[in-house]
């Protein structure tokens, strides 16, 4: 099922020396990575690797401190404000709160964006909107309150308002967290099926190992800002770095102690412990 | 630190006034960019097919206006039945009780109705604004309007500006009648001026000018109360303290505005 290894599609997101700041801490340091259509392309990393920053990137929420992103061919930063408009209406994202609007119903959610940019009679909004549920699992639902589900179906929710417009790419934001080991099971196959039934690209940031391996046609991992590794998830696992293999192995790493650096933290001194991760 | 010594308190003083003059600046530039904002795209929207919802606008108004009526009414007839009592209280000393009329009608209408409108309504929704739109960022639902294309600015704020621009002058121009309507009862059993006289003797000494004076503050009041909401809101960081922290935060410094800028509009205005 390994599209991109058989030919080389198109890459729908190119991203280009990648570099961002928190205020004066610098998050990712000149990334680069492509995306390529139909694939699921995995991001991992530990906490405070960066992935979150750079998906948030890729979803054109950030604006970079330099470098390039391009979706669908387009200069996310480079469009005038209507074309990113136009261009976010082909993104679809799954928050990992799932980010339901806690005023609305779950149909209601799901037809905002058809509300939104489409001029479609109610009738029909309703009849998409229960198709999207049922390709969640969640048919019958619509008429429930977010806080009325349980998690599982919230991101199950979510996903349906994310893919009621078909994008062309769907980010998922950790979709296994706080889940449990069934329900995250489900939502694995859920992403199998949406990139294989609608031929998706899809994206998604995680930190749970099995799921990563169950979906992933490509990944990528971070490690402090930096890419540390960019393949198939046999060539992650034949990898001979020690980081990664501290990675897949759960154990976690020996930072090496500066003694210098450790005292400083230790006496509290601010301005020397700026650009320390959090 | 131990030992703080005089030049670096000094210094630090006037650190502090320097970073608090440079955040009051930071936030005074907030708000001029989110008016800015708020105008464009209720100009521009439609053409980037990003309207203003009118039914968005309708339920807003219903929110902040409609569901205010009741406590609104209650405080401005109590308003109103305490400027009657303590005018003839205090004209009693000069024999002048018959004059409450004139005192009442132009503290009213320029004065208490605006200011108690526009308090109650900073307490009612100035901090509901701010803990819904906070809720809303932490739950990330800010970045899911934005990532579906949707601007957080013309789907959330401008219908809330521009309801609450209508319904506190409207809401205070109900303060105003319903207050001098208070008034005149209790004039009429301490005074035996019946309703139709107090009325009258109002219609005499008020003018279209007051009238305006307190509606245009009210006007006033309203952006505030919106602009000064949301931006508390859009600002939590931190989960539900710092939404509490911003509901507070929001009601203070709606309060502040609204009773500053009634001085200003009332020291400008009768210039």
């Amino acid at each position: 099922m390994n599209a991109s290894a058989q030919s080389s599609p198109p890459a729908v997101i190119e991203v280009r020396d990648l570099v961002t700041h928190y205020g004066t801490r610098q998050i990712l340091n000149g990334v680069s990575v492509d995306i390529v259509q139909g694939e699921i392309m995995v991001i991992m990393g530990g906490s405070g690797s960066g992935k979150s920053t750079f998906l948030r990137h890729l979803m054109a929420l950030q604006r970079p401190t330099s470098g390039t992103i391009k979706i669908l061919g387009q200069d996310v930063w480079g469009l005038p404000q209507k074309g990113l408009f136009e261009l976010r209406k082909k993104l679809g994202v799954a928050f990992q709160g799932g980010a339901l609007f806690s005023s609305m119903t779950v149909g209601e959610n799901i037809m905002l964006p058809l509300f939104e940019h489409t001029k479609l009679d109610r009738k029909t909004m309703e009849i998409m909107a229960r198709m999207k549920l049922e390709v969640v699992d969640l048919s019958g639902f619509e008429d429930l309150m977010p806080s009325e589900l349980s998690g599982g179906m919230i991101k199950r929710a979510a996903v349906a308002r994310a893919i009621i417009m078909d994008p062309r790419i769907l980010f998922f934001d950790e979709p296994s967290a706080g889940l449990d080991p069934v329900v995250s099971k489900q939502l694995d196959e859920m992403i199998l099926r949406l990139r294989d039934a609608m031929g998706m690209t899809i994206c998604v940031v995680t930190h749970e190992l099995e799921s990563a391996f169950t979906i992933a046609d490509r990944m990528t991992v971070l490690d402090r800002g930096d890419i540390l590794f960019v393949g198939t998830p046999d060539e992650l696992r034949a990898s001979k770095s020690e980081r990664i293999q501290n990675l897949l192995n759960r154990r976690s790493e020996e930072a090496e102690i500066d003694a210098d650096e450790y005292l400083r933290r230790l006496t509290g001194d601010k301005e020397e412990a700026e650009g320390m991760p959090r | 630190m131990a030992k703080g010594n005089k030049a670096s308190s000094t210094a630090s003083l006037f650190g502090r006034i320097g970073q608090g003059t440079v955040a009051f600046m930071e936030e005074l530039g907030r708000h001029g960019v989110l008016v800015a904002e708020s105008v464009y795209w209720l100009l521009a929207g439609p053409r980037m097919n990003q309207p203003v919802r009118m039914g968005a606008v309708i339920a807003e108004m219903m929110e902040i206006g409609v569901r205010a009526i009741g406590i609104i009414g209650i405080m401005a007839a109590a308003i109103g039945a305490m400027l009657a009592i303590q005018g003839i209280y205090s004209l009693k000393i000069f024999g002048a009780e018959g004059h409450v009329v004139v005192g009442v009608a132009f503290s009213m209408v320029r004065e208490f109705a605006p200011l108690i409108t526009g308090i109650l309504v900073a307490g009612r929704s100035g901090s509901a604004l701010s803990a819904k739109l906070g809720t809303m960022k932490i739950n990330q639902e800010i970045d899911a309007l934005e990532v579906m294309g949707i601007n957080p600015v013309r789907f959330l704020v401008v219908p809330s500006v521009l309801a609450s621009l209508v319904m506190v002058p409207v809401l205070t121009f109900m303060s105003m009648a319903l207050g001098l309507w208070a008034a005149a009862l209790y004039v009429n059993t301490a005074l035996g001026m019946s309703l139709a006289a107090f009325m009258d003797q109002t219609f005499d000494v008020l003018s279209v000018d007051d009238l305006l004076h307190g509606i245009g503050k009210a006007a006033i009041f309203g952006v505030l109360i919106a602009l000064i909401g949301v931006i508390n809101g859009f600002l939590v960081k931190g989960g539900a303290e710092g939404v509490g922290k911003a509901t507070t935060r929001s009601v203070v410094q709606c309060i502040s505005a609204i009773v500053v800028t009634d001085m200003l509009f009332a020291l400008v205005a009768t210039w």
